[in-house]
């Protein structure tokens, strides 16, 4: 049973059978390729590929086995990456990786009260499992500090686990899920409306990330083109969450190295630019503006005046901020050298983002395979740094926030008329199924979809960046003191709510 | 004495107003601090399941301890209730049981973050008690004695002249200070990340009225190091022993004054500086320790240093 399915866009999808699927993981783990999604459903399972050029054929190859009894075998036996992913479809659609080195439950706390609430016939949850078996650590004058999931700040539930040896970190061992919403549960069934507004919520501060990369996914799969004038406003949403984003990562990064004066400065550029996204699309977050067929709000003169405003007072005042960061010494002591991730890994795990960017990895869906409207006409550079630790995470936000203020010069320069949304009409009596990628701040979101033949959701899967981003963490704060690691966290500052969907 | 206990939450309600005014905040008022201090006192106290008697009693000797070393100091006179003890190495002995105290406690509960603040701390103390103590000999060298009323006086009369080793003294105290009340870049008095502390992480499970005494505590601690600072390396305008009711008030007023000069000092000085990695803390105190040491030294060579 292989060959490719009809009905797939933009990239084909391919049935494989067992050594098909078997061949393509050891491809992963000989590093020919990228992993960029594993997903599931109750029979069968999905893996797509990025190929980045190493090959004769470079695009996204998404290949499909089929697994009736549920048992199919394991990638993350060879490569890591996957690791989670696999721990993710057992528990969501009890699937059984063969194979797979870690068995432990990821999102499941054993507290839904349903066991793999995705599957053909759900279980019932088992009685609260008895305590998660923290990966054993042995030796002389180690110690375990355990942290979260409630933290001290009004951030995200996580839980970190230290072994250390007095200051120094042997071991981090994350456990996160606490923020499962049920996201992909919810899709089944859902008319398109619906979807859209649970996919801007999966995280809420790559909402138009998210939104783009649903309304895309739609598009492609009913073979539809959002009208120009809607394509080019979804860009110059995404630059503005990317420019709040960032400058709110960058003063907040400061702000853990104890220097409050930057979080102060950075908070208030940011303010400004979420106050004028109120002012011009009706929402500080722009939630829900991006919609399948198109936008939902339009630009209009005074909002355009008002960007323009936006981009002459971050222009003005964010320099003396980049100045103040490089002139001030004892920052600089904090995160040169700290939480590095070496480029092999980044590579390895597909990290995008500024956890990619910092060690060399070059991925920006807005660039990779062509890109995507409007950004093959836009120019722009894809800043790209070696050392991978603290700073270079730093200094990719910087350059990215001047990118992002060049690029939405360009757009309110070039910004076409027309109407912003085209009806769609999902009821195509046949199965439809469609793929998007789509730039976030923290790197690239994917989505997957299938509709049915009335236009609803049959399956869809949302992957956050975070997903390659969580175990590099683990990995950059090896050997680094314990009193470091919360600003690794914030450079990396992944995402809690998209990862536990 | 009571003065000490009155002005510290104002001092630093003050830092704080600064600092966040410097970040273009309002800041919370000035009084803030004895708000503070009247709610966590009406507070009901939380107690982990294994703190022992130890953990209950340490807030009070900690405050008691902290208290009598303030009152020690000659704030704006000489000749002051307590000046006759106040002797500088009785005081830093004061503060050493204030702090193994606290440490101890941390301890007692057996939580990872005690543990952690409590070896942090005592790295610190290691290196800060040594430097204060060359400090106090620097000092004790030039005015012969380590009785601080004696000191004040000698300082404030004219046969002290420009001395190097006094300029060493003056920059390795402000170093042990800072350290001392656990401020940037040594430590974050406003951090909410438990893995970065160091003070905070000692009383991170304290509550109530014994959070207000460790409270309280630490801001005796930042009156007496700036007094301390004050009166022996600025000490025009100490009334002397005897003086008239109008010396006392001309000094009191001087003593507040050179108090919020501090304390804009070292909110200026924490705005714009981010914080060490804990293990440079060492080098930053040893630098303490070596001026501390130099000025001895130098003062052994030749008494006109």
């Amino acid at each position: 049973m292989t060959g490719t399915v009809t009905h797939h866009r933009p990239w084909p999808r391919r049935m494989v059978d067992m050594a098909g699927w078997e061949r393509a993981a050891e491809r992963l783990a000989a590093g020919q390729g990228t992993l960029l999604a594993l997903w599931g459903e109750p029979d069968c399972v999905h893996m797509a590929i990025l190929d980045e050029g190493a090959s004769a054929s470079p695009g996204i190859e998404v290949l499909s086995l089929a697994c009736p009894d549920g048992r199919f075998p394991s990638v993350g036996r060879v490569h890591a990456a996957a690791i989670r992913l696999e721990r993710t479809m057992c528990d969501l659609f009890g699937l059984d990786p063969v194979g797979l080195p870690d068995t432990r439950p990821w999102l499941d706390h054993g507290r839904w009260g349903v066991a793999a609430p995705l599957s053909a016939v759900p279980r019932p949850g088992q009685e609260e499992s008895s305590a998660y078996p923290f990966l054993p650590v042995e030796g002389e004058d180690l110690h375990e500090v355990p942290v979260g999931p409630v933290h001290a700040g009004i951030i995200e539930p996580g839980h970190f686990r230290f072994t250390c040896d007095g200051e120094t970190v042997v071991r981090l061992e994350e456990r996160l899920g606490y923020v499962h919403k049920g996201t992909e549960s919810l899709m089944r069934g859902a008319d398109l409306d619906r979807a859209a507004r649970l996919a801007a919520r999966t995280s809420g501060d790559s909402t138009v990330a998210y939104g783009i990369a649903f309304a895309r996914a739609v598009e492609a799969a009913l073979g539809l083109e959002p009208p120009p004038r809607a394509v080019w406003l979804r860009a110059l949403m995404a630059e503005l969450e990317r420019l709040a984003n960032h400058l709110g990562d960058f003063g907040a990064i400061c702000n853990d190295a104890s220097f409050v004066l930057m979080l102060a400065h950075c908070a208030m550029l940011r303010e400004r630019v979420l106050r004028t996204a109120m002012a011009c699309f009706g929402h500080r977050l722009m939630m829900d503006r991006v919609v399948p067929g198109g936008v939902a709000c339009d630009l209009d003169a005074q909002g355009v005046a008002a960007l323009r405003a936006l981009l002459a007072e971050i222009g003005k005042r964010f320099p003396p901020l980049v100045n103040l960061y490089d002139n001030t010494a004892s920052l600089l002591d904090r995160t040169v050298t700290t939480g590095i991730v070496k480029p092999e890994l980044a590579r390895r795990f597909g990290a995008g983002g500024h956890v990619g960017r910092a060690p060399r990895r070059a991925f920006d869906s807005r660039r990779a395979l062509g890109g995507y409207p409007p950004y093959d006409s836009l120019r722009f550079e894809v800043p790209v740094l070696e050392e991978g630790d603290v700073n270079a995470r730093v200094w990719i936000r910087i350059r990215e926030i001047e990118q992002s203020l060049a690029l939405v010069a360009q757009i309110l320069d070039t910004l076409p008329d027309g109407p912003v949304r085209v009806p769609l009409s999902p009821a195509t009596g046949e199965t439809r199924e469609g793929m998007a990628l789509a730039e976030a701040f923290r790197g690239d979101v994917f989505v997957w979809l299938r509709l049915d033949a009335e236009g609803r959701i049959a399956r869809c899967h949302l992957r956050d960046p975070s997903w390659f981003q969580w175990p590099l963490l683990e990995a950059a704060i090896e050997d680094n003191i314990i009193a470091d690691f919360p600003l690794c966290n914030k450079s990396f500052n992944c995402s809690y709510s998209g990862h536990d969907l | 004495m009571f003065l000490v206990l009155l002005v510290a939450p104002l001092l630093t309600g003050l830092v704080r107003k600064v600092k966040a005014r410097l970040q273009r905040r309002r800041g919370p008022p000035l009084l803030q601090p004895y708000r503070d201090l009247r709610r966590l006192l009406h507070k009901e106290v939380v107690l982990a399941e294994n703190a022992s008697w130890l953990f209950r009693v340490a807030p009070y000797l900690v405050f008691t301890a902290t208290w009598v070393a303030a009152a020690l100091v000659p704030t704006f006179a000489t000749g002051l209730l307590f000046s006759w003890t106040g002797d500088l190495i009785a005081i830093i002995a004061l503060l050493a049981t204030a702090r193994f105290l606290l440490g101890l406690a941390a301890l007692d509960i057996g939580t990872s973050f005690g543990g952690i603040g409590a070896s942090r701390e005592s790295l610190i103390a290691s290196l800060a008690e040594p430097a204060t103590i060359m400090i106090v000999f620097t000092i004790a060298l030039i005015a012969g004695s380590t009785q601080l009323s004696h000191i004040a006086a000698f300082m404030a009369s004219e046969d002290v002249g420009l001395r190097v080793s006094l300029a060493f003294a003056l920059v390795a105290l402000v170093i042990v200070a800072i350290a001392e009340n656990a401020r940037i870049p040594v430590d974050n008095p406003a951090t909410h990340l438990e893995l970065t502390m160091v003070h905070e992480a000692m009383v991170l499970e304290y509550s109530g009225r014994h959070l207000a005494m460790i409270e309280a505590a630490a801001w005796v601690k930042l009156v007496f190091h700036l007094s301390l600072i004050a009166c022996i390396f600025f000490p025009f305008g100490l009334a002397q022993n005897g003086g008239g009711l109008v010396a006392y008030a001309m000094g009191a007023g001087l003593w507040l004054l050179k108090l919020a000069a501090g304390g804009v000092l070292l909110a200026m000085f924490e705005t714009s500086i981010a914080k060490m990695r804990v293990f440079r803390v060492p080098g930053f105190l040893g630098g303490a320790l070596m001026l501390g040491l130099l000025a001895t030294l130098l003062l052994f060579i030749s008494g006109s240093f």
